[in-house]
């Protein structure tokens, strides 16, 4: 395990600028797709790889790529998610950070691949730094011959723009920020129609996430077969892994998909184990979408067997005893937090950033967090517990895209795993009333090795 | 600006000062408008509006807002709907620095409740309100997506993490230093970034 | 042509035809309750989520039944669909949750609301009885606002349908209202103070299925179900002229399109035929309005009346024990 293929060269020193990425093998995969390849072979071996988008839904990359629309006249789009803004995530913003090129590149190779002239990076408003970033190492690659007209004396021309968002998790959702890119309000649309018929500008479009567009490059640089050996069954290749919360490592870490929970959380390689070596209460393991894990089904399936990190072992269980993988944000629980607070605290979220479009998710989310506020202030009552479950299944696949069933999940499964919690909330309302929650007092003392130094690497712009 | 229920309805009044960006910032929206296909000039709005608060005043302004209406060939109330549906856009007039911190789960177990806690305390102001001198506004936002390096804040390019109340007493103290300066110092992102 | 069953009801219809349109077709209670979608209205519809029902087969092709209940009003019919709507036990507690979810914050102030008797809404919560008492917290508040002379906006009572938005955007030109602000928070507004001027503005009243927007020169002047309408026409140079006239003895009170069983209006109509005509001699009246679904406490029950028997809807309501 351990094998790197993204951040394999993030530790050279001027890896995202376009000399040293290229003084170290870089755009040799572009080169080699665009002047030897044919696009239906690189999405050949896209298919191949078993590759799954890493911005959530994890949906074979291959696949979508077929169903782009190739019988109309109309030009066709692809557009990059950067907008991460799930709670939890934070992969996108360090594979930017700190190797900018390796996303140039795979979107040269993807947009060849997928016959698009025009591609767009949709960037979260807030990541400013990073939209900096992004038109550095894109004049850099037109510069140098790697965008612009005839990319290398081939006939194949592109162009690649930076959008810049304002503040809107709803915009990641993929035809929320198709809309979003069209200058209008975040509303996701009604599908179908799905964007690989009627996308951007009603055209034929896809959407894929950042990492999993960095993730062709060493696909069509090994071969889809190669990739496909790494990892586990359908779970092929590398994940991106944001560790956070009480954890001793906090950070980005590439995985091989299939390495164990146990390794993941405990060892000094990764998150290091819990901070101030308290005890384990809880992971969500894939942003906070996601259901979350009681300590015992952390590291264990509910059959005993050992838990690693891949879509179907995160799974395993359903959402009775399993979570997902979802975007690989992983938010770790020290035996101190409060899972009602931070239950209340993600519904406040969605109740904040629902577009507001659907009916259960306008009132419902709002329902929610009213309720769950109450609880945690210890204004609440036994049955409002059996309420909160119950507004959130009908919210749950009732909504026009699954903003609705993120806002669910977490008060089910908190519920679920944590219903003494809540009980606890109802029964003992002056204690609760006086609890401090998260200080950072208590998280000082904790020895965290902060894997990168964001500041200084946007500093240096 | 926080999402709250009604908002004035209120009788708009220009404000009689002209509302122009400068021949260089024009050009620049011109080269943005010019990335989309003939008619789709809309999808323009976004950066614009983000160039319009930074160049014109900090904030949209009914009139900033019309201008920008304009220079798309879009209806007012298009503008309106989208700059009222994003948080980044700043309604009402706010400070020369923004202060965004983090207010979302993995932030806030890690401490960016004290965090935010403790600017209310040192620059006297509640979160949404802005400091009597104009150089501070306090804002509580969702995830930064910065989650490892909790807790976290913004003001306004810039990004802070792992902060504690030293940091946060230094960070203000350089701010107020160079407040004086035209802008602040990397205001120009429009620059840099478009 | 596409072969579709509905509650065990089949029908024909040609590609591209949504459930709730074949639904439509084959007519009856097995009609699903539609508070967004608007036929006349291209894009509407997908919203509100009352339309639900369950794909128990896919099509012909690919039996499988759909995973989640879908939008009827959005969702195509394939060859060889089956559809339940009310025969689904599951179909019919969503619609009661998302009744329950419409009105959380609605305000029960139907006694005083001039929508009463003619509401989507009330309609839809009197056919599913739903209890709304789960919800104890603050319902949100707006202030009522005058858009122009005509209009008033009642914000309080939106159900943020986007119909209003779509009529001025399709039949009109120049938008001055729209949707502001997002989640639970958006509103239908102008934002600065404005007025709709634009001559076929009026017809967002119609096209409202609550009491939101509501024609001022009609405001407390009458209930609805104290005025008859008649169907009237005048030769007019903007419109077809074709309305309905809300009628006491001469007086007009209010003149509206003509709106079908489904609740939708057959022709938008002019403002000068909507807010200016007001006198008897105006109009070459046909006769009383024999399509009065508005007058029938049921979604799912279209019925054609005959004028006369116009059931007073508040008063029902009231009869019926509180459980
Ligand atoms: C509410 C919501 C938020 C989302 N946010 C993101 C996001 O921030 N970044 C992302 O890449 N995908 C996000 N997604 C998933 C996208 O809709 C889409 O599935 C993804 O961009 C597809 O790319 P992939 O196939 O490469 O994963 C979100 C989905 C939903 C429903
Ligand atoms: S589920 Fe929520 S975010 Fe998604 S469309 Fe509906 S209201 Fe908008
Ligand atoms: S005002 Fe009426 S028509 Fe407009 S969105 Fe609200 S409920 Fe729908
Ligand atoms: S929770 Fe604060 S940055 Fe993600
Ligand atoms: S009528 Fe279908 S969702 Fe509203």
């Amino acid at each position: 395990m351990g094998r790197k293929i993204l951040l394999d060269k993030v530790h050279i020193p001027g890896i995202s600028t376009f000399k040293v990425y290229r003084d170290n093998g870089g755009y040799t995969t572009a080169e080699k797709a665009l002047k030897t390849m044919l696009p239906a072979e690189i999405t050949e071996e896209v298919k191949k790889s078993g590759l799954r988008g890493r911005g959530g839904a994890g949906f074979p990359t291959g696949m979508k790529w077929s169903f782009l629309d190739t019988r109309s006249n109309n030009p066709r789009y692809l557009v990059c998610n950067a907008d991460e803004s799930e709670p939890g995530t934070f992969k996108d913003r360090y594979l930017i950070d700190n190797i900018p090129h390796l996303l140039i590149e795979g979107l040269i190779i993807s947009s060849f691949a997928l016959g698009a002239n025009t591609t767009f990076i949709y960037v979260r408003g807030e990541f400013k730094p990073q939209i900096g970033i992004l038109n550095r190492a894109i004049r850099e690659a037109y510069e140098n011959g790697f965008l612009g007209k005839n990319i290398l004396g081939t006939t194949y021309s592109l162009d690649i723009y930076v959008q810049s968002g304002a503040g809107a998790y709803i915009c990641g959702e993929e035809t929320a920020l198709l809309e979003s890119l069209e200058g209008k309000r975040g509303n996701p649309r009604l599908k179908p129609p799905f964007p690989a018929v009627k996308g951007l500008y009603d055209c034929p479009t896809v959407v894929n996430n950042v990492e999993t567009l960095a993730t062709v490059v060493p696909i069509i640089s090994m071969g889809g077969d190669e990739y496909a050996k790494i990892g586990v069954g359908r779970s092929t290749g590398t994940k991106l892994m944001s560790a956070c919360g009480h954890i001793k490592n906090p950070g980005v870490y590439e995985i091989e998909l299939g390495l164990s929970m146990e390794e993941f959380l405990y060892s000094n390689e990764y998150c290091g184990g819990i901070a101030n070596d308290k005890k384990l209460k809880a992971v969500i393991p894939g942003g906070s979408s996601v259901p979350i894990l009681p300590a015992h089904l952390v590291t264990l399936t509910a059959q005993n067997t050992s838990r690693s990190i891949s879509y179907e072992s995160l799974s395993d269980g359903g959402f009775q005893s399993g979570s997902m993988l979802g975007s690989g944000g992983f938010i770790v629980f020290d035996e101190d937090a409060c899972i009602v607070r931070n239950t209340w605290n993600f519904s406040r979220f969605y109740h904040h950033e629902s577009c507001g479009q659907c009916s259960p998710c306008r009132e419902g989310t709002g329902w929610l967090e009213k309720v769950l506020h109450r609880i945690e202030n210890g204004e609440g009552r036994m049955k409002d517990i059996d309420l909160l479950d119950s507004v959130a299944k009908k919210i749950e696949g009732n909504t026009i895209c699954p903003l609705g069933d993120a806002a669910a999940w977490p008060v089910n499964s908190a519920i679920r795993h944590f219903r003494h919690e809540f009980e606890f909330h109802i029964e003992h309302p002056d204690i609760v009333k006086n609890i401090k929650h998260g200080s950072l007092e208590k998280y000082r003392t904790k020895n965290t090795k902060p894997r990168t130094k964001n500041t200084e690497i946007t500093e240096s712009l | 600006m926080a999402l709250g229920y009604n908002i004035d309805h209120k009788l708009y009044q220009p404000e009689g000062k002209e509302v122009r960006f400068t021949d260089e910032v024009l050009e620049k929206v011109k080269k943005i408008i010019a990335r989309y296909p003939e008619g789709r000039q809309k999808s323009a709005l976004l950066p614009v509006l983000h160039i319009a608060q930074e160049e014109l005043g900090g904030h949209l302004s009914v009139d900033v807002m019309n201008y920008v209406a304009q220079l798309l060939n879009i209806q007012p109330i298009e503008v309106y709907e989208v700059a009222t549906f994003y948080t980044q856009y700043y309604l009402e007039k706010t400070g020369k620095y923004v202060i965004e911190v983090c207010r979302t789960g993995p932030c806030a177990m890690c401490g960016g409740e004290d965090i935010a806690d403790y600017l209310e305390r040192k620059l006297n102001i509640k979160t949404d309100e802005t400091t009597a001198d104009g150089l501070f506004t306090l804002r509580r936002v969702e995830c930064l997506g910065a989650c490892g390096y909790a807790p976290v804040m913004q003001i306004n390019t810039e990004f802070y993490e792992f902060l504690t109340q030293e940091k946060i007493d230094q960070t203000i103290e350089n701010l107020r230093a160079r407040a004086n300066e035209e802008k602040p110092k990397d205001s120009k992102w429009v620059e840099k970034f478009f | 042509m596409l072969k579709i069953t509905i509650d065990g009801h089949s029908t024909e219809v040609e590609e591209g035809t949504t459930i709730l349109q074949a639904a439509r077709k084959i007519g009856g209670e097995i009609v699903p309750p539609a508070m967004c979608y608007y036929s006349k209205l291209k894009g509407s519809g997908g919203k509100c989520r009352t339309c639900l029902v369950k794909v128990s087969k896919g099509s012909e092709k690919d039996p499988r039944p759909m995973p989640k209940l879908v939008a009827s009003c959005s969702t195509p019919v394939q060859d060889g669909m089956e559809v339940q709507n009310i025969t689904s036990p599951e179909v019919l507690e969503t619609r009661k949750a998302i009744v329950e979810f419409l009105l959380i914050n609605h305000p029960l102030d139907c006694p005083v609301c001039d929508q009463a008797g003619e509401c989507d809404l009330q309609d839809l919560s009197f056919e599913h009885g739903v209890d709304t008492s789960r919800f104890e917290e603050g319902k949100r508040e707006f202030d009522q606002i005058d858009i122009g002379e005509n209009i008033k906006l009642h914000m309080n009572r939106c159900i943020l349908c986007y119909r209003c938005v779509y009529t001025v955007n399709q039949i009109t030109d120049g938008r001055i209202h729209g949707v502001l602000y997002r989640g639970d928070a958006s509103e239908i507004s102008t934002f600065i103070q404005n007025a709709i001027t634009n001559d076929f503005s009026g017809n967002v009243i119609d096209v409202c299925p609550v009491g939101a927007l509501t024609d001022r020169s009609f405001r407390f002047k009458s209930r609805v179900w104290f005025t008859r309408p008649m169907d009237a026409h005048r030769d007019c140079p903007k419109c077809s002229g074709k309305v309905t006239l809300w009628m006491s003895a001469n007086d007009i009170y209010r003149v509206t399109a003509r709106k079908d069983e489904f609740n939708e209006v057959e022709e938008f109509i002019c403002n000068e035929c909507r807010f200016e005509k007001k006198n008897a001699e105006d109009w070459i009246i046909e006769g009383p309005r024999t399509i009065t679904r508005t007058s029938i406490i049921s979604v799912n029950h279209y019925q054609k009346l005959k004028q006369g028997s116009i059931i007073n809807p508040v008063a029902k309501k009231i009869e019926k024990p509180s459980e």
